[in-house]
């Protein structure tokens, strides 16, 4: 669809040729659902990308202490978070794998795919929370710098938006249950396996920013003109 | 998500039967925007009595002693916030998006039509938490409309503990509401098209809706990052948005934070927000326009890219709301080029309409009054906005009447304006009943002078340098007491104009009852809602089979052809096809 085409129609001359191609009978469910995805990750995108911009400008105050970059800062060692990483990961390819099940019609593959995507996605939630808990035993609280305070608010805005993904993935479970036919499954659940990945790209993104060190923070601040 | 619209499955058993299925829990895009257009035509009425209220306090000072200076600014807030966002915003969007795009795009319903039917429950529940706002404990915030910290969550603001957490819930559930309305909007517009449909074959109200839903789902993001960073400042003790300060005499926990990082964020959203009730208003009014001259639009392309880049460029332009926060010479500089470059697309719509009704044969029906009077108070609006866009010119007026009048007229009147120019156009097919002429044409007048008597003084008032947001003036040496005079005559005129809007009231509701049948078509439209089997609309809108789209929808005055219209689904005779080939078209 090239828009620029588009815009330069000229409605108003008339062709006949309309009239001879075959009846349209009423939209399509899959190609719909597929654009309400693409704006829902374009308002996503937006979401983190507005966070994100006042990180970056919020950092550029004198009060901001990042948490990573000195030796006490608790995102110095990042393996804690390398690990959190990786249960996401794990979770995207499990749902990858149970897509693949669904194209090839076998349906234990997919039962599979699914609940092992499930199961990893709850366990980083849990994983996420114990690393709530694990900086508030070492001091690091919402309200003690902004620095702090945004690790909380982005780690939360994002586990909600997995927690969404998750309501969603449940209903195509339900499918499964009432219907036990995978190849109704293909298309919904090729929506949410992207949606998926692109929670994983938005934590990877986040990931970097939080254990960013000052430095870098102030670089990326300075590119946008903070 | 898989589900395809119930209405699409031509199943007898999905009609839905009684009551409670009709009306309320009703999945039918043509129910969902009734719904919205009564509870936003209810919070608008609740706004226009906050707005009386205030004109009284402004008119008569020391006259009325249960408005106390708390009360006004709330009166202010409320009133802004509701008229905005909870009538403007849902009315336009949810209320004819929901209606019109459907069935002016040839489809059975929207794409979701579950998730229409909860965008509407979710936007009354947000409208149900900003009103209980009216009844806790402070009343509600008194912030302004821009609930700029840090004196919105700060004591000394009225409503800093509960109205001002209500409207932020209240502001994100709302914003939950729009964008599973809006995602429908864009979907069905982009997916559920008729046979022959193309984009630009499209009406331009379909054109203006889909690029505010799109500026929409886009801009409100803006908004719930800054409620939620502003809830947790509240809440939690955060400084995002809260400096270090001293209040009542104690210094707070709060350090460092930004309250214009507050503002470029709500601007970020709220300029396009004028947009997104804008484009809309610019669409419809061009229908009824072109229906009501009887002519084709002039520049359906022009006007559709004009619809486009003014949606483009509404996101580039959001700091001339902040030249007196202060900020770098180049970025005011920016800014305000950016604003006047928004002029261009604007202006060739105006004159587009006017080029509309040069040689048209124009019937000066109620929908046409109100759309012609649009035209004077955007245009009037719109160029105080090239004042206003300068920063140099904007630095002394900012906080003066001068803004409350251009924005009034420009966001609040002209939109309103088309939207009863709207209701009264499309009356006739959502209850397949005409409304009194009469009665409308009364209205209409004491709507439009009425306007023009409240808002023309005010630009006087502005370059006085009479404040805005204040009280009351007190007495002031740089302001003449004639000024007050002229107050006093302005809240007359606010007053005869909100309650000559019982005329339309009476008129919608006795229309109901005792209008005349309109039949099918009575404007003689050549858009396709006007084409339905039935009037109004059945379920399913188009009975058994599809409508198959042949023209553009401005087929008016064709030379050679019958009528003096030629509805969209009508097929392309062989005469116009040669005649068409003839001209060299």
């Amino acid at each position: 669809m090239n828009i620029l085409k588009i815009l330069r129609d000229k409605p108003w001359l008339h062709s006949t040729a309309d009239a001879t191609l075959e009846q349209y009978s009423g939209p399509d469910a899959v190609a719909a659902s597929r654009i309400m995805l693409r704006f829902v990750l374009a308002i996503v995108g937006v979401l983190f990308f507005l966070f994100i911009i006042t990180f970056l400008s919020r950092s550029q105050y004198p009060d901001f202490e990042a948490l990573a970059g000195s030796p006490w800062q608790p995102f110095s060692d990042s393996s804690r978070l390398w690990f959190n990483t990786a249960l996401l990961a794990c979770a995207s390819l499990a749902i990858q794998w149970g897509l693949g099940g669904t194209r090839s019609g076998k349906l234990n593959v997919t039962v599979a795919g699914i609940s092992a995507a499930v199961f990893f996605t709850l366990l980083f939630l849990v994983a996420q929370f114990d690393l709530w808990l694990r900086l508030q035993s070492m001091g690091f609280y919402l309200a003690g710098n902004p620095a702090n305070s945004y690790f909380y608010l982005l780690t939360g805005m994002h586990g909600l938006h997995l927690i969404g993904g998750l309501i969603v993935l449940s209903n195509i479970v339900f499918r499964i249950w009432y219907d036990r036919s995978v190849d109704s499954l293909t298309a919904p659940l090729r929506l949410c396996t992207t949606y998926w990945h692109f929670l994983l790209g938005v934590w990877l993104v986040l990931f970097a920013l939080l254990t960013s060190t000052p430095e870098t923070i102030n670089t990326l601040a300075a590119m946008c003109g903070f | 998500m898989q589900n395809v619209a119930i209405a699409d499955q031509l199943d007898e058993l999905h009609d839905p039967q009684t009551f409670i299925t009709k009306y309320v829990y009703s999945q039918d895009h043509k129910v969902i925007a009734i719904q919205y257009a009564i509870t936003a035509i209810f919070v608008g009425l609740i706004a226009l009595a906050l707005s009386g209220l205030m004109r009284l306090q402004l008119g008569f000072p020391d006259t009325f002693d249960f408005i106390d200076p708390s009360d006004y600014l709330q009166f202010v807030t409320m009133h802004g916030m509701i008229m905005v966002i909870y009538l403007l915003t849902a009315l336009l969007l949810g209320g004819f998006g929901n209606y019109l795009i459907p069935l002016m795009v040839g489809a059975r319903d929207m794409v979701f039509p579950f998730m229409n039917m909860l965008s509407f429950w979710f936007y009354l529940l947000s409208v149900i938490v900003l009103l209980a706002s009216f009844f806790v404990p402070g009343g509600p915030t008194g912030a302004g409309w821009t609930l700029y910290p840090p004196q919105a969550i700060l004591p000394g603001t009225p409503g800093h503990d509960w109205g001002i957490m209500l409207m932020l819930a209240s502001l994100v559930i709302f914003i939950i509401a729009f964008t599973m309305g809006g995602l429908n909007y864009v979907t069905t517009v982009l997916q559920a098209r008729t046979h022959g449909m193309t984009l630009m074959r499209m009406p331009l109200t379909v054109w203006g809706i889909f690029t505010a839903t799109v500026l929409g789902l886009l801009a409100f993001p803006a908004l719930l990052v800054s409620a939620i960073m502003m809830m947790l400042d509240k809440t939690l003790g955060t400084s995002f948005f809260m400096p270090a300060l001293v209040s009542m005499g104690e210094s707070l926990d709060y350090s460092g934070g930004s309250p214009v990082l507050f503002q470029h964020l709500f601007w970020f959203f709220g300029h396009p927000e004028v947009y997104i009730v804008a484009l809309p208003a610019f669409g419809m009014v061009s229908d009824v326009l072109s229906t009501h001259a009887r002519k084709n639009i002039f520049g359906y392309r022009m006007m559709v890219w004009a619809i486009v880049a003014i949606g483009g460029l509404s996101f580039v332009v959001w700091a001339h709301h902040m030249y007196v926060s202060g900020m770098l010479p180049a970025f005011g500089f920016f800014f305000a080029t950016t604003t006047l470059i928004i002029a261009v697309p604007t202006a060739i719509k105006v004159y587009n309409w006017v080029l509309t009704l040069y040689r048209g044969n124009i019937h000066l029906t109620v929908p046409m009054l109100f759309a012609i009077g649009f035209i004077f108070t955007f245009t009037h609006g719109g160029l105080t906005g090239l004042f206003l866009g300068n920063v140099v010119i904007d630095l002394p007026l900012s906080d003066t009447y001068f803004v409350v009048a251009h924005f009034h007229m420009v966001m609040g009147v002209s939109p309103i304006m088309v939207l009863f120019a709207a209701i009264y156009h499309w009356y006739p097919l959502i209850t397949g009943k005409m409304f009194n002429e009469k009665l409308g044409k009364i209205h209409f007048w004491f709507t439009f002078l009425g306007t023009y008597a409240i808002y023309l003084p005010m630009h006087y008032l502005g370059f006085l340098g009479v404040p805005r947001r204040y009280f009351a003036m007190g007495s002031t040496d740089f302001i003449p007491e004639s000024a007050q005079s002229l107050n006093a005559s302005i809240t007359i005129s606010a007053l005869i104009v909100g309650l000559s809007q019982l005329i339309f009231l009476y008129n919608v509701i006795w229309s109901l009852r005792a209008g005349k049948p309109a039949g099918h078509n009575p404007w003689e439209a050549t858009s396709l809602e006007w084409q339905t089997p039935d009037v109004p609309p059945h379920h399913g809108n188009w009975g058994a089979e599809l409508p198959t789209v042949y023209r553009w929808a401005y087929d008016y005055g064709v030379p050679g052809a019958e009528k003096d219209f030629i509805p969209q689904n009508h097929p392309v005779t062989d005469a116009e096809q040669t005649a068409g080939e003839h001209e060299g078209r």
